[in-house]
């Protein structure tokens, strides 16, 4: 490089006692030179600071030292050092790391970036977070994959809040090995008692909220000292240079070889009638052909005939390996299922208490169904308002009846069937979800579970003798849920009656929910809040089913307004038993019919929460019969649905 | 350093396509009709060689889409044909008719050529074919928006990318529902750096295209770069006469917007070796990534560039 600035020349001055890039092997012996760097291993770590910690001083730092940054990049940042930089005439080194545009402008970094270096012993990946309060979201997002963290305090502040919230949250997501680097050394003159203090101070706050073990040391991103080298200017350190620790330290995947084999299965891999395998990435433990191994949650044994790769069978297999397993026997295994060995299999439950990271502008509520993503797994889950919040700034617990943005608390869930599952502590892979809201697909949150409830470990289904098949043939019928869904006064109710007279007449056995009704007895507790009508159609979904396990073909008529309400439902019964009928009507039409007198008390005010006023419906996208009110009577409609129902 | 003595310890590049081989399994077991986007560079020639490792013993299940300029280097259209055939991959070529009927080309439109043929090309492909997710080989250590893209990446129904509403992606959960009219571009080598494709191509022998070895070729200078003369197509300025150099491509893509470099690596170890040694970045040789000053590939990919 051709610029000299302060601080490279503070770093020239310094021993290598790390391992970069050695120019000399590449330039005389390259194949030497690739043979050495094919058994590199793979780190990745984040870097937790404010912008004024130095974090990303200190990762262009990184990058600049493994000459990972080029000539031309470096005249493209001196050019903006001169444009936007903090540091005067020298290098911005944050400028290195800043990508997007409207965060130049604003002078921070303001999301989730990802970058690269390499010494001879390993490769790393930096996840670059930033430090600001309202971005708990992407430092968890950051931490989730990381094998370590660095905790950057400025030597003149000490530690604060912030340093606070990154230790909780690099422990909450389990990152097992804490780097504390006092950074700026430089700003106190390198004074050894300071530093002394700082980590004391660091020390006591730990072990208070349950951090074992953690690496202190004193750096300046800025200069240089102690990053790649042991600094003169610290003689009073000890401890190993930066690089040195990041080049030594235990990496997770070698760590979760030790633990019991996992593999959550991605992919049935079936090319031809003679080749059945399963493909995943093995989460943790060692697999060999030969092994017993159990699927959960079905619990049917086989033992391992191959391991299957592009570049031949494997005579073992380890954590981190995508690989395909054949069985010995033809054993039903699919997407979803997790393969263990047979006598060390996981739990199976469908209840859980669980830390929950809410990453969604729209607060979390409390008794909706979201879709959780877990291993390869994808269920249905309602989850509880939480049992309380973490205040991550000060620890405290408090009561809240939801989950905000960015904020953290415990709570239980509930899947709507049971999942093979490890507690997070054990395994990230089998205890690390995240929950996917249904109407928008936006990932909401994140989530860990620490434990499964008692309740559905010790709850079993009771086996009937006289199954719900017997039921509905006795009646001569298919079971089902007539689910009529629409606006207040669209006549839901009124067709839902003739087409019930008509089943009748037909000889069937049927019985109809009326959404009043059933306000009258089962949910007269319940309001029309948002919480309060998704429980309202929760109870009548379960009511429902009860029904259709008794044989009886169910009429409801209720306004479930609520795509995902209803979806909920649908995934209740049995597949092809819910019949959605949306009885469409404009809303002037219903507002102008307005049977029960409602529009016009919402429209006073005197109605809160309205359908179709103050509180939306949301149509349902492919509805199995559509019935269009402006162009049907109640009758023809009636009439149209029974000739669909009964061809 | 490992406690237990027969502890196996995976290699970064192990590791890496550990992780591409999951998200390639993922993509085909969550979305309904994917492609491979393959552009014959050699980071396209490593996605393709780990999608055949992803599925093996069955050829990988979605066809390639080569969205063509007509511009590209000769040798990449031989590769090209020969890979998809060796793969056993359906390929799909894609020309933008439009660009095609107004004879777009890099020397007289400017920007507009890769407007037209390769961003406009790509949504037209997408639509006419009705892919909802798309395998592209960009890598985060290439350009500085890239870093901060996700490797599950939306786009919106006109194919935008929006940088402030990107979901957050934690472990190795992707989240793959799409909203309606959305589509989803997947980087299943985002982590990968440029020396560690070099290094696989290296190990495992992946065919790429050997304008990326030194050999003499016909060379003219245009805007400060090295500009070969791969067909008669080139026009030069009066009296102009191509200069046979020793020259070789770090990156390529339509031949009159690919800057060379002058070279004598001939063999892949050398090329490695020369990569290490340069003091330039990758994209340098490319025209694209310097029209519009610093965020010139970040306002592109929000416009629908891969």
């Amino acid at each position: 490089m051709s610029e000299t600035t302060a601080s490279e020349t503070n770093s020239s001055e310094n021993v290598k006692e790390s391992s970069y890039v050695t120019d000399e092997l590449i330039a005389s012996d390259i194949d030497a030179y690739l043979v050495q760097h094919q058994h590199k291993s793979l780190l990745r770590f984040i870097t937790c600071g404010s912008v004024d910690d130095g974090k990303s001083t200190l990762i262009g730092r990184l990058l600049y030292d493994s000459k990972m940054i080029f000539e031309d990049q470096l005249a493209a940042v001196e050019a903006d050092s001169k444009k936007f930089g903090t540091q005067g005439q020298n290098i911005d080194f944050a400028l290195l790391v800043d990508g997007l545009a409207a965060e130049r402008e604003q002078g921070i970094t303001i999301d989730v970036a990802y970058r690269f270096f390499a010494t001879e012993k390993r490769k790393f990946i930096v996840a670059d977070t930033p430090g600001h309060e309202q971005y708990t979201r992407n430092m968890v997002t950051g931490a989730s994959t990381a094998d370590l963290a660095i905790i950057l305090i400025d030597a003149r502040k000490g530690v604060l809040t912030q340093t606070r919230r990154h230790s909780y949250l690099a422990h909450l997501i389990g990152i097992r090995s804490l780097v504390v680097a006092v950074n700026k050394m430089d700003l106190i003159g390198y004074d050894h008692d300071k530093y002394d203090a700082i980590v004391a101070e660091y020390r006591q706050f730990a072990t208070s909220i349950g951090i074992k073990n953690f690496t202190p040391m004193p750096i300046s991103g800025f200069m240089g000292d102690n990053i790649t080298s042991k600094s003169e200017n610290t003689p009073w350190y000890t401890g190993p240079s930066l690089m040195q620790h990041l080049e030594t330290v235990e990496l997770d995947v070698t760590a979760d070889q030790a633990k019991k084999f996992r593999l959550p299965v991605q992919w049935v891999n079936r090319p031809n009638l003679d080749f059945r395998g399963f493909s995943g990435l093995i989460s943790s433990g060692v697999v060999k052909p030969g092994d017993a191994v159990r699927v959960l949650p079905s619990g049917k044994t086989s033992t391992v005939s191959r391991i299957v790769t592009f570049d031949g069978d494997l005579p073992e297999a380890v954590a981190g390996q995508s690989v395909t397993l054949c069985f010995a026997d033809e054993i039903d295994c699919s997407r979803g299922d997790v393969i263990t060995l047979s006598d060390e299999p996981v739990q199976v439950a469908d209840q859980f208490e669980v830390n929950l990271v809410w990453m969604a502008d729209e607060a979390l509520t409390p008794g909706r169904s979201y879709w959780l993503k877990i291993g390869t797994q994808l269920v249905s889950a309602s989850i509880h308002a939480p049992k309380y919040l973490v205040n991550v700034n000060t620890l405290e617990h408090t009561a809240a009846k939801t989950l905000e943005l960015n904020s953290i608390g415990v709570t239980n869930i509930v899947t709507d069937k049971p999942i093979p599952f490890e507690a997070y502590s054990e395994n990230r892979s089998l205890g690390g979800f995240i929950v996917i809201d249904k109407m928008t697909n936006a990932t909401v949150g994140a989530g860990m579970i620490n434990f499964s409830l008692r309740r559905s470990q010790n709850v079993h289904w009771q086996v009937l003798d006289v199954s719900r098949g017997a039921h509905a043939k006795l009646k001569n019928q298919q079971a089902g849920v007539l689910w009529f869904t629409g606006l207040s006064g669209a006549g839901k109710s009124t067709i839902a009656n003739l087409v019930e007279k008509k089943l009748v007449r037909m000889n069937r056995h049927t019985f109809l929910l009326d959404g009043d009704n059933v306000r009258h007895g089962l949910n007269k507790d319940l309001g029309f809040t948002d919480a309060d009508r998704i429980e309202n159609i929760r109870r009548v979904g379960e009511v429902a089913k009860l029904m259709t396990d008794a044989g009886l073909i169910v009429v409801t008529a209720f306004i479930s307004p609520f795509r995902s309400e209803r979806e909920m439902v649908r995934n209740m019964m049995a597949p092809g038993e819910f019949i959605e009928i949306f009885i469409d009507t404009k809303l002037e039409d219903a507002e102008k019919r307005d049977v029960k007198g409602l529009y016009k008390k919402a429209r006073a005010g005197e109605l809160k929460n309205f359908t179709g006023i103050d509180s939306p419906y949301e149509a349902p996208e492919q509805p199995e019969i559509h019935i269009d009110t402006s162009k049907l009577t109640a009758e023809e409609s009636a009439d149209l649905i029974i000739s669909k129902l009964i061809p | 350093m490992d406690a237990v003595t027969d502890t196996v310890t995976l290699t970064h590049l192990q590791r890496l396509e550990a992780e591409s081989i999951h998200i390639m399994r993922e993509v085909v077991a969550e979305t309904e009709k994917p492609v491979m986007l393959y552009s014959v560079g050699k980071d396209s020639a490593v996605m393709l060689h780990l999608a055949r490792k992803a599925f093996y013993p069955s050829p990988p299940p979605f066809p390639l889409l080569h969205v063509d300029t007509t511009w590209k280097f000769k040798a990449m259209y031989e590769l090209r044909d020969k890979m998809a055939k060796e793969s056993g991959m359906e390929l799909l070529v894609y020309q933008n008719p439009e660009a095609k009927a107004k004879n777009i080309n890099p020397f007289d439109h400017g920007p507009l050529h890769t407007d037209m043929w390769k961003t406009e090309g790509l949504k037209q492909a997408l639509d006419k074919y009705g892919f909802d997710a798309a395998f592209g080989g960009a890598r985060r250590d290439e350009e500085k928006s890239r870093a901060k893209e996700r490797i599950f990446s939306f786009r919106s129904a006109n194919h935008r990318w929006d940088p402030k509403s990107q979901r957050p992606e934690l472990w190795n959960l992707y989240n793959a529902r799409k909203n309606k009219g959305e589509s989803i571009r997947i980087f299943p080598i985002s982590n990968w750096t440029e020396l560690d494709i070099w290094q696989y191509i290296h190990l495992e022998n992946i065919p790429i295209v050997p304008l990326y070895f030194a050999d003499v070729r016909p060379t003219v200078q245009r805007d400060g770069l090295t500009i070969m003369v791969d067909d008669d197509r080139f026009p030069f300025a009066p009296g102009e006469v191509p200069e046979m150099k020793s020259i070789r491509f770090r990156t390529l893509g339509c031949y009159p917007l690919s800057g060379a470099v002058e070279s004598e690596a001939k063999t892949l170890p050398e090329v490695i070796q020369e990569m290490l040694l340069t003091t330039t970045s990758e994209r340098q040789g490319r025209v694209i990534d310097k029209d519009a000053g610093g965020a010139s590939m970040e306002k592109k990919k929000q416009e629908g560039y891969f």
